[in-house]
């Protein structure tokens, strides 16, 4: 758009470009319907519910660059045949997708308790929750602070 | 895909071991464009598993929130002698995998 | 606002609110690496090898310097043996002085020449994963070394030009790099820390770039903060700034392949 289209446009048109505008902000933001952090841990449980406790998870509040934040999730188990936990999943709030990984494990592993690192887009909550193998979910959640790096890359 | 695997070389029966294991890939989201705005195709590692002794003791679904390049830790029960094997799959198919002895006394 | 415009705009507000500060080069026992100005979970990340990203390059640089290459079908390792021995000190000592061109060279430039000169192999591309996995693999063998830039009086001259593109004021926002790295170090810009900028863990693994990169290219991104043009990879300026950076940081122990955020 010149600048002499832009003067020859009334406010009908201002707005019909602003509208355009809101649309194409809009369209690669997919990310908009994603299912929320409660629903993709439901798909996850299969609707048994969760409760909190049980559950340790060890995420810095404040990060440094949010593409890879060490996180590590142990849980309360004594990892015999009997008791042990399952499947330990990770969630987060505020990426393109809620989920983040789903670890399985069982007796052999001893200790009920992984780490790694993963994505933030932005300053929000993660999650994890377990599967424990009398069929119980067990879930802790923790806020994360994702500070901006200086300096970043000209990627145009 | 190159990786890095980490285990004792040596542990007694029944001690609990830490295994560090990582692989070199991008872990390209599928949300990200290129320099003309076409979207660059989805292409993580999807999967790992460890095998020790020949069954699976650990394995992960991943997501594009894990971070390039994915990390993971995870404990074992040393119970025999024997190779424990990592392998990492990718969307496009590409496998990677590595071995570590271990001897067990 | 974009996310390089809200820095911008932090940039230029740190830049006016910053108390004025003696300006000078940093003394010898002031010196510190940036990792020292990293939070506590990105060190660790860096001092594991077992969990440093970086290694997973040094690892393929291992591999291709036993590789033969090019039409002359030698290998690095056919040449310099073992490097934990020929390689020993040599990321310490560049840039350093090159006959041939009469200028000072890189270590990713030496690596290239060698590539070229000796293996008859077409020399890589800038921050080509091969290029830095060599050079990340070399720069390793060198891990605590103090930064020791040669005192060869051929340098000199390139070293003032570097020293002169440091101190000298660009881009929109007409910052140099000493404004913040000499001057406003330990302060901070936005929320990330200043570090003192020196070169001694190049190549590394920064966070932000998902990958392993050049020193080169973290001054790239430095230009772009603030909003000046960039001198391709390669340009004989970036060359003489990291012979300045490289005496700048002179007796700092080497850290390649360090982690950055």
């Amino acid at each position: 758009m010149t600048d002499r289209n832009a003067f020859a446009l009334g406010r009908r048109g201002v707005l019909a470009a602003g509208a355009a505008q809101i649309l194409v902000l809009a369209l690669p933001r997919v990310a908009l319907a994603r299912p929320t952090l409660e629903e993709a841990v439901r798909a996850f449980t299969g609707g048994t519910e969760v409760q909190a406790g049980g559950v340790r998870l060890d995420i810095p509040p404040l990060v440094e660059n949010g593409n890879a934040v060490g996180v590590t999730v142990a849980v309360d188990s004594p990892m015999t045949p009997d008791d042990h936990v399952r499947r330990i999943a990770l969630f987060n709030q505020s990426n393109p997708q809620p989920e983040v990984a789903v670890f399985r494990m069982g007796p052999r592993a001893g200790r009920a308790q992984v780490a790694t690192r993963i994505r933030l887009a932005t300053s929000q909550t993660v999650m994890a929750v377990a599967e424990l193998s009398d069929g119980s979910f067990w879930s802790s959640q923790a806020k994360v602070i994702v500070t901006l790096a200086a300096c970043i890359e000209d990627l145009s | 895909m190159r990786s890095l695997v980490n285990a004792p070389k040596t542990a007694r029966q029944g001690e609990i071991i830490e295994i560090k294991a990582m692989v070199a890939h991008p872990m390209e989201t599928g949300y990200r464009t290129d320099a003309k705005g076409a979207p660059i195709p989805r292409n993580i590692v999807n999967r790992f598993t460890c095998t020790y002794d020949g069954e699976e003791i650990f394995s992960a679904d991943f997501f594009p929130a894990i971070s390039a390049n994915p990390f993971l830790s995870f404990t074992t029960v040393a119970t025999a002698s024997g190779p424990i094997t990592f392998t990492w799959t990718a969307d496009d198919g590409a496998t990677q995998t590595a071995t570590v002895e271990i001897t067990v006394t | 606002m974009t996310r390089g415009q809200r820095l911008s705009a932090w940039l230029l507000l740190a830049a006016l609110a910053a108390p004025l500060a003696l300006a000078g080069e940093i003394p010898r026992d002031q010196r510190r690496s940036g990792a020292d100005f990293m939070a506590p979970e990105t060190r660790a990340m860096q001092a594991d090898d077992t969990a440093n990203p970086a290694m997973l390059w040094v690892l393929e640089g291992d591999a291709l310097w036993r590789e033969p290459a090019g039409a002359a079908g030698q290998s690095c390792a056919d040449c310099h043996g073992d490097t934990a021995e020929s390689m020993r000190g040599v990321a310490a000592r560049h840039p350093a002085f090159d006959e041939a061109s009469g200028r000072p060279i890189d270590l990713q430039g030496r690596i290239n020449q060698c590539r070229a000169e000796r293996q008859s192999a077409e020399p890589f591309p800038p921050e080509d994963d091969r290029l830095l996995a060599l050079t990340a693999y070399v720069a390793r063998q060198s891990l605590g070394l103090p930064a020791d830039p040669p005192d060869d009086p051929r340098l000199v001259p390139f070293q003032e030009n570097g020293r002169h593109l440091f101190e000298r004021r660009i881009g929109q926002l007409n910052l140099s790099c000493a404004d913040c790295h000499d001057d406003h170090w330990g302060g901070r810009l936005g929320g990330a820390p200043i570090p003192q900028a020196h070169p001694t863990g190049y190549p590394l693994y920064r966070l932000e770039w998902q990958t392993l990169g050049s020193l080169q290219r973290r001054l790239r991104n430095c230009m772009t903060g603030v909003r000046a043009e960039t001198p391709s990879f390669g340009a004989p300026d970036f060359v003489d700034l990291e012979l300045y950076l490289m005496r700048r940081a002179e007796g700092l122990p080497l850290e390649a392949p360090g982690v950055r955020p």
